[in-house]
């Protein structure tokens, strides 16, 4: 075992602040594991008292540090929103396979809701990115100044109208598609078969998918995906390890 | 210095701790923690005859203190793991046990005599996978169909063949004694206790194939009563296992009658959890003045 690829450690809880309705961030802090982090990536954060890790996107990375936004959706997160800076936190990293952003072509992000924070990482390693990023209402719009930050042209649009856009995210990628030679999107699965069908025979589109897991790293075959890859036979992927990011060409998104 | 080793049907395990089945795939990606060898064995993802996709997803669903899986035997065939990930296992200084699943009686012979002619150390014969339509539990739950597959399992297994049984049922020991009647070589158990959680939003199930198998420490009792059972009723070695997350309960497991044990869910909470367990084993063997850990076996004291 000359390089690790990923592995547990003890990280210390330096930041935990809501930013959003239901939503919080983290910043935690390791100085083994946080610099082999890569663009979509994610890691499986234990949460005391539950048998099962939480599978949490990085949102950013540094050397020494990762940077995690997550939504209270049940009793693990719940927990974890309510953990204290200067708390120990047991977390496996990085996992999966990320975004793959390469050097001369032209990126759009498309992100909505709680799919929005895996962007932020890619984007930077990206030129001058377009961003589009879409929520339910103004109350759970997050990162917008992050993006711009990273120096990303950034779009807003909600499903009610309170905030930027009023529409979907699909509506601004169609009118934006110009020029674009790759979208990377996360979200939940009916925005991510749109957009997929909104790139189809144009652009390059890849996708983050989400689903339960258990171990994390590939071996307990729970987080199932049927994929058909390109020049290869359908078979059952695991989401933790093949993805979570897939070309969208691959993903049977109805299962 | 306390010894872990224990031989289980003439096979050496240099400690008492095996990977359970279907939380640990054929190794490689817990490979990247630890050399395999800090565990005494490692069984293999359930295998069958022909290759299958398994279940769709969502397979797992949390539960208090465990978890409920339905994964649906998702694996690549015997031909495959015999060819690909055998090889590789056999280099990881631990001892192999193939799992193997099947549809028919036939499956189960066929694969075992494919088996048979490799490097693998120990059968591990699944009839309690709790999952699938067919292939499994329909074998492990009548003292008559376990005789009949065992007997006719062995005919074809030159390895020595462990019964791998279900906890759902209602007399466990009878069919422990009639896996043993007909030839098993030793006994593991338990597999996991059917169960269902209800998402309350979407009304649903949260597992895809409506129910799954409960592990982790929630099982854990059940085992532990289980296995001192079937150990005061049967001569052959039991593998024992079903939520053990700590040394404590390793310890208990043994004490209760397992000769060697199974840890799996653990896993996924702290993949380093058969080295502390390992440790703290030896330990306790140590503060106990017991010299080796086969010296627990079946020493409770019932009332």
């Amino acid at each position: 075992m000359d390089t690790i690829k990923y592995d547990t450690r003890p990280f210390k809880l330096l930041k935990n602040e809501q930013i959003a309705d239901g939503i919080f961030e983290w910043t935690v802090e390791n100085d083994e594991l946080c610099r082999l982090a890569k663009c979509g990536q994610f890691a499986n954060i234990k949460v005391p008292g539950k048998t099962l890790r939480r599978p949490i996107s990085i949102c950013d990375a540094a050397d020494t540090t990762l940077r995690f936004v997550f939504q209270v959706k049940g009793e693990g997160t719940k927990i974890m929103s309510e953990m204290k800076v200067g708390d120990t936190v047991e977390i496996l990293a990085p996992l999966g396979h990320g975004f793959t952003v390469e050097k001369g072509k032209r990126y759009c992000f498309v992100g909505g809701g709680i799919g929005v924070p895996p962007l932020l990482y890619s984007a930077k390693q990206a030129e001058n990115p377009l961003v589009i990023t879409g929520f339910r209402n103004k109350d759970l719009v997050i990162l917008q100044d992050d993006f711009k930050a990273a120096g990303a042209e950034v779009v807003l649009a909600t499903d009610d109208g309170s905030a930027g856009v009023h529409g979907f995210v699909t509506d601004v990628l169609k009118e934006r598609l110009n020029g674009i030679d790759v979208v990377c999107a996360c979200g939940p699965t009916p925005m991510l078969k749109a957009v997929a069908n909104v790139c189809r025979s144009k652009v390059e589109c890849q996708v983050s998918l989400e689903e339960r897991m258990g171990c994390g790293i590939g071996a307990c075959l729970v987080c199932a995906c049927r994929t058909k890859p390109r020049d290869g036979e359908e078979f059952m992927s695991q989401v933790c390890r093949h993805g979570p990011v897939y070309n969208a060409e691959e993903v049977f998104f109805d299962v | 210095m306390s010894d872990l080793k224990v031989n289980v049907c003439g096979v050496e395990f240099n400690n008492p701790l095996i990977a359970a089945s279907g939380t640990f795939g054929f190794g490689r990606e817990f490979s990247e923690f630890y050399p395999l060898s800090v565990f005494g064995g490692v069984s293999s993802k359930g295998i069958t005859l022909k290759p299958r996709l398994g279940n769709p997803a969502p397979r797992i669903a949390e539960t208090e203190s465990g978890i409920l899986n339905a994964v649906g035997l998702q694996n690549p065939g015997v031909d495959h793991f015999i060819e690909f990930d055998l090889p590789w296992l056999k280099e990881q200084n631990t001892v192999i046990i193939a799992n193997i699943a099947g549809n028919t009686v036939e499956d189960y012979c066929a694969m075992a005599e494919k088996l048979s002619d490799t490097d693998i150390d120990f059968v591990e014969m699944n009839i309690s996978c709790p999952n699938v339509k067919s292939g499994g539990v329909q074998f492990g739950t009548s003292c008559e169909s376990v005789g009949t597959i065992t007997d006719a399992v062995r005919k074809h297994c030159k390895k020595p063949l462990m019964v791998k049984l279900s906890p759902n049922v209602t007399d466990i020991v009878s069919i422990a004694k009639s896996a043993e009647f007909y030839g098993a070589d030793a006994i593991s158990m338990i597999n996991t206790l059917t169960g269902m959680r209800i998402d309350i939003n979407t009304r649903r199930p949260i597992i895809r194939n409506n129910t799954g198998g409960l592990s982790g420490a929630a099982v854990f009792p059940v085992a532990v009563r289980m296995v001192n059972q079937v150990y005061n009723a049967v001569k052959i070695p039991i593998i024992g296992m079903g939520g053990i997350s700590k040394w404590q309960d390793a310890v208990e497991m043994l004490l209760a009658g397992a000769t060697a044990l199974q840890i799996g869910t653990i896993l996924f909470n702290d993949p380093y959890a058969p080295v502390k367990i390992s440790d703290g084993i030896k330990e306790y063997l140590d503060n106990n003045h017991f010299k080796s850990v086969t010296e627990l076996t079946g020493k409770v004291q019932l009332w």
